[in-house]
């Protein structure tokens, strides 16, 4: 067998074995690489870094575990940058299987926030967790109307009255911004129906695969900033301090996008290599 | 570490490992966790739909005597109409009233999001290049993005053949298109890998400790 | 009666909403406020739950018929069944740690998991399927290469390789998704007008 004609057999699990046993030993070995923080991801720290204690941002928790891993580490560090400011966070999670997510992220958040301050984050005075309700489109067009109409009560059954933070907060008039991490399209709702009818500021925390669709709302403003996948994540961990596992991931990511990019580079060659031997038996 | 988290991790674990050795072949270990997680994930929706939705929004409203939320639970009954083949044409009243106003109130908006805001974000890059301000980076590029959006939209455009002078322009907006696919393509090996990593992560960390 | 009145509801229902956009009259904000956006949510509860019923019918009928794989369908089954039970009044409803434990140790490690495997599956789809064939080939991969790379500290190419990324992210990608927005807008909106005009119906099955 010719050289290329390996090349371009080898088994599909070979190929997953490398990009396993790459990321194993990457993930092992102690080393880091920097991770400059890009201006989409600056603006929206600087808008939560230049909001005053007791304002409130609205952080729409949209996603399932089935993309945790690059949306959970923005969340927390948003979380952690709220709860340091003392700015009030109302939640939401519209996503069916969302809530056990976003309750995770709050547990963790304040139970980290307690850790490193000693200052417990208190449900219903320091942030509301509102939960799920299904069809997006109509649930935020809902919410900027009065929260009360989706959101009778949170997610504990508790009147949102009965709560001292919502006692102020109305509407989107009475929150800052709204701060969307998203594995859905549930992004696409909140730049439509949100900001669209309301003009509620918006930044959005997006998975890789869906990142690069929001530029063009970046450029009009529609959005004014942008957390793209786990590098994203890692850049928001940067700011607020804590380099975490996003930032963690980063080395990992390095040197598996190597590993693909090295496949790319063999299936390319053998690919040629057999395109000129297919153009030399043809002569 | 407390022997119940030690046990829950490895459950999770162990799932974990199960929908991995798809990667070898398919296999009743991963059979038995995908089968097992469209269970869980059904049952999470009910008590969910239940609990968050149905409680606070429906039994919640009756109790404080607002009546008239009978009509919308009447409405979401008919729903169920759908599962005899006699009675499925009563579930499109309710069906119908959904689909109007969403797809009412979605004409204004979305013509406002995905249309005039972006036709205004591309009149911007022209006034943009006016300014004393702008450079000739930022010219040049301005006017690519103008013949990018044009070219690409002309791509879409199917009511006339894509030959002569529309097929050069439609070609160029492949062109870009086609940038704007690998840009997406890069990103997605990163969101793809990003969730490889946070499962070895759960794997070394979080269950073997093996930092 | 079958056919007429839904067109009627959706047609009376859309324009409705149409024109309450533009005309905020307190009449049509009570409208708007009380009934289109507080009523669907609750009538989405029971049509979700068909999806649900959907889901025990056909594994009975899987189990029933002794289908292939049949037993995996108890499995499903079973797990529906399990997280109900964790989710009943006296344990706690949506708080119960029974269901924290069930979403944390069985949803959460499986969902994650099973998307994990596309990494491997993109893996093995760049080796094989992306290929340089061609002009427009070459441009995806290159693009898709240069954004790649972007985060690599490359000493001293660094700079010029963040610059590349960059301008490939906010020049010709933006030019592309913002055709594809709009090509997605116009799609929505003549679909929407579409329904509203009873032109589209197809969401009401036949007979």
């Amino acid at each position: 067998m010719a050289l290329w004609d390996k090349m371009f057999a080898i088994d599909r699990r070979w190929v997953y074995l490398a990009l396993g046993l790459s990321v194993l030993i990457s993930l092992k070995i102690p080393f880091s690489i920097p991770v400059p923080v890009s201006k989409e991801a600056r603006n929206i720290y600087n808008f939560v870094d230049t909001l005053k204690a007791g304002d409130a941002v609205h952080l729409a928790i949209d996603y399932d575990p089935s993309t945790l891993a690059e949306l959970h580490p923005m969340t927390l560090s948003i979380l952690k940058q709220c709860f340091e400011k003392k700015i009030k966070v109302v939640i939401t999670a519209l996503h069916q299987n969302g809530p056990g997510m976003a309750a995770e992220a709050i547990d963790t958040a304040v139970a980290r926030h307690l850790a490193r301050t000693g200052e417990k984050k208190i449900n219903g005075v320091d942030y509301v967790f509102l939960g799920y309700k299904p069809y997006p489109s109509l649930i935020i067009l809902g919410m900027g109307q009065n929260y009360r109409i989706p959101f009778p009560t949170d997610y504990y059954n508790v009147p949102l009255d009965s709560l001292p933070m919502m006692k102020k907060i109305q509407n989107y008039n009475n929150v800052k911004a709204i701060l969307n991490i998203s594995g859905t399209s549930a992004t696409d709702y909140w730049i439509t129906y949100g900001n669209g009818r309301y003009r509620v500021p918006l930044a959005i925390g997006v998975t890789g695969v869906m990142a690069t669709d929001y530029y063009p709302y970046w450029q009009t403003g529609q959005i004014f900033g942008i957390l793209g996948g786990l590098k994203g994540a890692a850049e928001y961990e940067t700011l607020v301090g804590t380099p975490g596992k996003a930032v963690d991931g980063m080395k990992v990511q390095m040197v598996a996008h190597l590993i693909i990019i090295v496949f790319i580079l063999v299936g390319n060659i053998g690919y040629f290599a057999e395109r000129k031997r297919r153009g030399q038996e043809t002569l | 570490m407390h022997w119940g988290t030690m046990i829950s991790t490895t459950v999770g674990a162990l799932l974990t490992l199960a929908v991995f050795s798809f990667l070898y072949k398919d296999n009743p270990f991963y059979k038995f966790a995908e089968h097992l997680m469209v269970g869980v994930s059904a049952g999470y929706w009910v008590v969910i739909l239940y609990y968050t939705v149905f409680v606070p929004n429906v039994v919640g409203k009756l109790q404080a005597g607002q009546w008239y939320y009978l009509i919308p639970a009447v409405l979401g009954l008919l729903m169920w109409a759908r599962l005899t083949r006699k009675w499925s044409w009563v579930s499109r009243y309710p069906l119908a009233f959904y689909l109007g106003i969403a797809t009412g109130v979605a004409i204004p908006l979305e013509m406002k999001a995905k249309i005039i805001e972006q036709l205004n974000g591309s009149v911007d890059l022209v006034t943009q290049m006016y300014s004393a301000q702008a450079g000739w980076a930022t010219v040049v590029n301005n006017i690519l993005i103008l013949i990018g959006v044009i070219s690409g939209l002309i791509y879409f455009f199917f009511s006339k053949a894509h030959t002569g002078a529309t097929g050069g322009v439609a070609k160029l907006g492949i062109g870009i298109l086609m940038i704007g696919f690998g840009a997406s393509f890069g990103f997605t090996v990163m969101a793809r890998v990003s969730l490889l990593i946070e499962r070895l992560q759960f794997l070394l960390f979080d269950w073997l400790h093996w930092y | 009666m079958k056919r007429q009145l839904p067109l009627l509801i959706i047609s009376v229902c859309g324009v409705f909403m149409v024109f309450q956009y533009f005309v905020p009259h307190e009449t049509s904000e009570f409208l708007y406020e009380f009934i289109a956006l507080d009523w669907p949510p609750i009538i989405g509860i029971f049509a979700l739950t068909l999806g649900i019923i959907s889901l025990v019918r056909v594994s009975f009928t899987k189990i029933r018929k002794r289908s292939p794989d049949w037993q995996f369908s108890i499995v499903t089954l079973l797990g529906l069944i399990a997280m109900i039970v964790a989710g009943l009044p006296w344990f706690g409803g949506q708080k119960s740690s029974a269901v924290q434990w069930q979403y944390q140790n069985i949803m959460k490690p499986i969902t994650a998991t099973i998307f994990s495997l596309l990494s491997f599956f993109i893996a093995s789809a760049a080796y094989r399927a992306f290929r340089a064939r061609s002009v427009l080939a070459s441009i995806l991969l290159i693009s898709a290469v240069i954004v790649m790379i972007r985060f690599f500290p490359l000493g001293p190419l660094t700079g010029a390789v963040t610059w590349m990324a960059d301008w490939v992210l906010n020049v010709p990608n933006l030019a592309a998704k913002r055709a594809i927005i709009i090509g997605i807008g116009l799609g929505i909106i003549s679909t929407a007008m579409k329904v509203i005009l009873g032109v589209e119906r197809s969401y009401m099955g036949r007979d």
